[in-house]
């Protein structure tokens, strides 16, 4: 699956119960939308360090990494090429 | 002195300092008073009058601090509902309160557009980001809010003020045992006297920049907006805490020196590296809405050994009770305080009679801070507002148990009620248990708050289903999230073969809480 399928997926899953609302995109801001907050944050965590072994420092945890499905694309990305 | 007078009074005193940064934006004070002034006028111009109730459904935003202002200047009655309120319940709460008004934005009017249960009452919709071409179930003159702030037909003057201090300012609604959220009154004078007593034990200072990542929907995070003005401050206003890394860094580039907090945010923040970061301007921060665990202080006071920390305790029905003097924090943690200038507190035992010092009773209020009672609701008014010690006055009868030591400090020790406490909020089970028996299939179902490090209690949902009938639990929660706030969606959700039951044929919640074994981890992640 492609990582923004994969991250759209996991998204749709945990946090809108599987339905995709019309007119969602993959720049929507998750807080805007209201899709997400503090605890649905740590489960976001949880996943990318789990599914992509990869470690979230303090400073990742900012909107512009994880605030919707090209933000968190690009930031995976970003993290497995530096590794 | 009336609410909105914190703004002209700072406006007038100030113009050019910034009253507001929020979404990017700085905002001066003569900007936000020139634009409140302009929606007053918009709104009196739509049909509000003095006493109206005006809601506000609105995310933390430019918009929604100056709808405030501007309600109260057009003599109205302020409405603050949580952004993620559903329908049915915005319906209840439009209908309950006869609001003729209310102030939304592009995104949540669909909420009114799903509305099947109409609103007579309300004729005027104040629109944020645009009006969208579909059209409302009912016919509602609908205006836009962006156009008008900056409409320069419309006054920048405030009108005339037509108020007096003891005519309502805002009727906040809060959970009630019953299931149906109770409109809190409020006046100009309950407002000011709170807003006066808090900023005075907190010292606030013109200098003071308030970092709020609470909702303004929600009483705590709406006085950070009210209490800034006040003190002709700065407030930095924050969607959420979501992504904390955003507020450790606005914490530093705004030299925040105010951060109020619930313990939901002491959680998580001591989840991250505070120890590697300096908050040199920071002052305070102030704790409340729920237990602040005394782990959570000593850890805080280690990390931040030059901030004060304020640990607190209030309800919506006088604001705040009690603060615990940042001297007294490392020596009696485990209090909330006492009693706030210009407030009297005392304890009451079972037969009313004040209590005896180490005595467990229910707190009582004696304030100007203290509500005038519930919107339409004089039986539970009557039940949490009784004779106080002068003649006709009324004392605030707080539901909450608490004790106090023999230099005067009080100590929380339980609710009288079974509501919950979730993320700094009051859910009331009966509420989440009304949607739950609504559910196809369910037969039965029990809510109860069960210990949760983040959330302080997390919502479990038990439920036993129709023999024939299989539900998982991720069904369950999205069926109350399609009709619940986003606080009071249970995390958990157990299927029970059968309830204990108290002998007049109830559900044995304590029974059940005590069997419960107590799943923590991830929200959503039990079927």
């Amino acid at each position: 699956m492609l990582l923004h399928d994969e991250l759209r997926k996991f998204v749709t899953d945990s946090f809108m119960f599987g339905e995709l609302y019309d007119g969602f995109s993959d720049g929507d801001s998750f807080l805007e939308q209201g899709i997400i907050d503090s605890t649905a944050v740590l489960e976001l965590i949880a996943f990318l360090e789990e599914r992509y072994a990869i470690k979230l420092q303090d400073r990742d945890l900012i909107p512009d990494n994880l605030d919707s499905v090209n933000g968190l694309a690009r930031f995976v990305e970003s993290r497995l090429q530096s590794h | 002195m009336q609410v909105e007078s914190f703004l002209e009074l700072a406006s007038a005193s100030s113009p050019k300092k910034t009253a507001l940064v929020c979404e990017g934006f700085r905002f001066m004070y003569e900007e936000l008073e020139s634009k409140a002034n302009r929606l007053a006028g918009s709104l009196i111009a739509g049909g509000v009058e003095r006493g109206d109730r005006v809601v506000t459904y609105l995310e933390n935003s430019m918009e929604a601090v100056v709808s405030v202002l501007a309600i109260l200047k057009a003599g109205a009655v302020f409405v603050p509902v949580n952004p993620t309120t559903k329908a049915d319940k915005l319906s209840y709460i439009l209908n309950d309160c006869r609001s003729t008004g209310l102030i939304t934005d592009r995104t949540r009017l669909g909420t009114l557009l799903n509305d099947r249960a109409g609103t007579p009452h309300l004729h005027g919709v104040w629109v944020a980001d645009g009006i969208p071409h579909q059209k409302l179930a009912t016919a509602k003159h609908l205006f836009d809010l962006t156009a008008e702030l900056d409409d320069d037909n419309l006054p920048a003057v405030p009108p005339a003020k037509k108020c007096i201090d003891i005519d309502l300012a805002a009727l906040i609604y809060t959970s009630g045992s019953t299931g149906r959220p109770k409109g809190v009154m409020l006046t100009h004078l309950n407002i000011v006297s709170a807003a006066t007593s808090i900023t005075n034990y907190l010292e606030n200072r013109p200098d003071d920049i308030i970092l709020n990542v609470l909702p303004l929907s929600f009483d705590y995070g709406l006085y950070q907006m009210l209490m800034a003005f006040k003190i002709g401050g700065t407030l930095i206003l924050e969607r959420s805490f979501a992504y904390p890394y955003r507020i450790i860094e606005l914490l530093n580039h705004e030299h925040v020196t105010g951060f109020p907090i619930v313990p939901t945010i002491s959680a998580l923040l001591l989840q991250l590296d505070l120890a590697a970061h300096q908050f040199p301007a920071l002052r305070y921060i102030t704790s409340t809405a729920a237990t602040f665990p005394t782990d959570h202080i000593r850890r805080l006071r280690l990390l931040l050994p030059n901030v004060k920390i304020f640990s607190m305790y209030g309800l919506t029905e006088c604001k705040r009770v009690s603060y615990l003097p940042p001297d007294q924090i490392d020596i009696r943690p485990g209090s909330v305080g006492r009693g706030m200038p210009n407030e009297e507190v005392y304890i009451v035992d079972d037969t009313g009679r004040k209590a005896s010092y180490g005595t467990v009773g229910e707190l009582v209020v004696r304030g100007s801070n203290v509500m005038k009672g519930y919107w339409d609701l004089p039986e539970e008014t009557d039940r949490m507002l009784k004779p106080g010690p002068l003649a006709g006055e009324k004392v605030l009868h707080t539901g909450d148990l608490f004790r106090m030591d023999q230099e005067g400090y009080l100590y929380f020790v339980g609710r009288k009620d079974d509501i919950i406490k979730t993320r700094g909020q009051k859910v009331s089970p009966r509420e989440v248990e009304e949607v739950l028996h609504a559910m196809p299939g369910v037969l039965e179902a029990a809510v109860i708050g069960v210990p949760d490090e983040v959330l302080g209690e997390a919502i479990k949902a038990m439920v036993r289903l129709r023999a024939d009938v299989r539900l998982t639990a991720a069904q369950v929660i999205h069926w109350c999230s399609q009709r619940l706030e986003n606080f009071m969606v249970p995390s958990f959700v157990e299927f029970e073969g059968e309830f204990p039951k108290t002998s007049t044929g109830k559900i044995n919640k304590r029974k059940l809480a005590r069997a419960g074994v107590t799943p923590s981890g991830i929200p959503m992640s039990s079927e």
